[in-house]
């Protein structure tokens, strides 16, 4: 069976300037994942688990090795592959879910969720009756939904954000923590939602500070080792 | 239940087959001894919005400035990929640029005094644009008019008023409904919100956005405020003495910065 993603050799420093100092997050990261397949990622804080979802979402630059995304259609490794490229495939097909809210000022919580559905086309009346159902399955009082989530408490801003992260389902999820501070209603909808998600196919690799959550979905763990930091280059 | 198909897509990937809207190539200025802008090339595609930055004098507005064919560069390529246009937009005449200008390209100033007739009235400015696209019927200037300042969220019960009675954030408005006015293939902005209070600035960009996503029209933003780039940019290009020293996904180049000086701008970020 042909994977969704195929990790091979990945590595990630970062370059700091004003400190003349190379800081080195992971190297040597391999790993294929196939449809349905939940990866865990585990290790000590500061060992680079976010780092890595974050390398392979491009919002970070791999040093080196190949992050290869298969289609229908063949390949694309996503380490290299055009930026209008990488910002297409998020838009229907690779997702990233975070705790941290991307709010917009003055944008409604309804319509910061409906928004992944406007951009695929989808009518504003039926986008809007899908974000409220998604706000209600995570306990977002319906108060709320036409008011602005940047004013929002912090449990209730990553209740919006998760029901916009997971309104549409996508080949490939990247999470980071989505549980992290969540109450037991939102954990246990977010949970349901991840399942349904693992069984209609989504391939996800996730990171949680408590594994446990989602003992269920786990298929694989890689464990992420310290190595030594920084290391000194001349810039 | 909602018939929404939002079943897993297991189609081939959505990658970019369509060519860039905008192609700009090896782009030179000098001013005397001022490198304004050193081999700038840029591309943009079509729905995408493009974000430049850079501190002051960097070249950024310049580079604006040169899409909009205001000015001619010492040496470079532009094109558009529209019907009916070929070749270097640069070689074109006078004549031609202020028709291209008028009826495919809309741009938004900081200053409005730039882009507004302050003493006429708000509709007859952006009625001005449909005159030199050739419209001559009153009902549909000012029907077109109107049409183009609703959707800049202009207060119409104002439409009459003169910009110059205007504050800071409705003449935004003006010039925005102006350049939209004949749905032009390109929006070109610079420095939008600078100069307007916060809740003004929120307003504008919402309009901004909401036009993006309704219309999808592809942008070029110039600005000096990262919030601004980081909240409208798909893609960043970092200018800096005339050059281009950075550009990628607008997450990639905030979250992690290659370029030394991409690095100092966006830790000075507040």
């Amino acid at each position: 069976m042909t994977p969704v993603l195929e990790v091979q050799n990945l590595a990630k420093h970062f370059q700091m300037h004003h400190l003349g100092q190379r800081l080195h997050a992971f190297d040597g990261v391999t790993f294929t994942l196939h449809a349905g397949e939940f990866l865990l990622l585990r290790g000590p804080n500061g060992v680079g688990k976010s780092t890595l979802l974050r390398t392979l979402y491009r919002s970070y630059l791999p040093r080196a090795g190949h992050v290869w995304y298969h289609t229908t259609e063949g390949r694309i490794d996503l380490a290299t592959a055009a930026d209008v490229d990488i910002a297409l495939l998020r838009r229907r097909e690779i997702g990233f879910v975070t705790q941290f809210l991307i709010a917009r000022p003055r944008v409604a919580a309804e319509d910061i969720v409906a928004e992944p559905l406007r951009r695929t086309g989808i009518v504003a009346g039926d986008a809007l009756d899908e974000a409220r159902r998604w706000l209600a399955e995570f306990g977002v009082k319906r108060d709320l939904w036409r008011a602005y989530p940047t004013t929002f408490s912090g449990g209730e801003q990553q209740k919006v954000n998760l029901a916009r992260a997971l309104i549409l389902p996508q080949r490939l999820m990247l999470l980071d923590e989505p549980t992290a501070s969540l109450d037991a209603g939102a954990r246990a909808a977010l949970i349901r939602r991840l399942a349904d998600l693992k069984a209609a196919g989504v391939a996800m690799i996730g990171v949680f500070h408590h594994p446990g959550d989602v003992a269920d979905l786990i298929d694989r763990e890689i464990e992420l080792t310290l190595q030594e930091v920084p290391e000194d280059v001349a810039v | 239940m909602i018939a929404i198909d939002t079943a897993l897509a297991l189609q081939a990937p959505q990658l970019m087959t369509t060519p860039p809207l905008l192609t700009m190539a090896g782009v030179s200025r000098r001013y005397g001894d001022v490198v304004a802008l050193q081999d700038v090339s840029a591309t943009v595609y079509p729905g995408e919005v493009l974000g430049i930055v850079g501190e002051s004098g960097s070249g950024k507005s310049t580079l604006l400035r040169m899409m909009n064919l205001e000015d001619t560069p010492d040496a470079g390529d532009y094109r558009l990929a529209l019907p009916d246009l070929s070749g270097n937009l640069f070689d074109l005449d006078r004549f031609a640029r202020r028709m291209l200008c008028a009826t495919r390209i809309g741009i938004v100033y900081q200053n409005p005094h730039l882009g507004l007739l302050m003493k006429h009235t708000s509709s007859g400015n952006v009625a001005e644009r449909l005159l030199i696209a050739g419209e001559r019927s009153f009902a549909t200037l000012r029907g077109r008019a109107r049409e183009a300042l609703g959707a800049s969220e202009f207060p119409l019960e104002r439409m009459d008023a003169r910009p110059i009675e205007l504050s800071g954030g409705m003449q935004q408005r003006v010039q925005l409904a102006k350049a939209i006015a004949l749905e032009p293939a390109l929006l070109l902005l610079d420095e939008p919100t600078t100069g307007l209070d916060v809740s003004v600035q929120a307003l504008v960009l919402d309009t901004l956005k909401r036009l993006q996503r309704d219309r999808a029209i592809t942008m070029v933003i110039v600005s000096h405020d990262l919030g601004v780039i980081r909240t409208m940019a798909d893609r960043v290009m970092v200018m800096r003495r005339g050059r281009v020293v950075e550009q990628g996904l607008a997450d990639q180049i905030f979250q992690d910065p290659q370029h030394e000086y991409t690095q100092q701008l966006v830790h000075a970020k507040l």
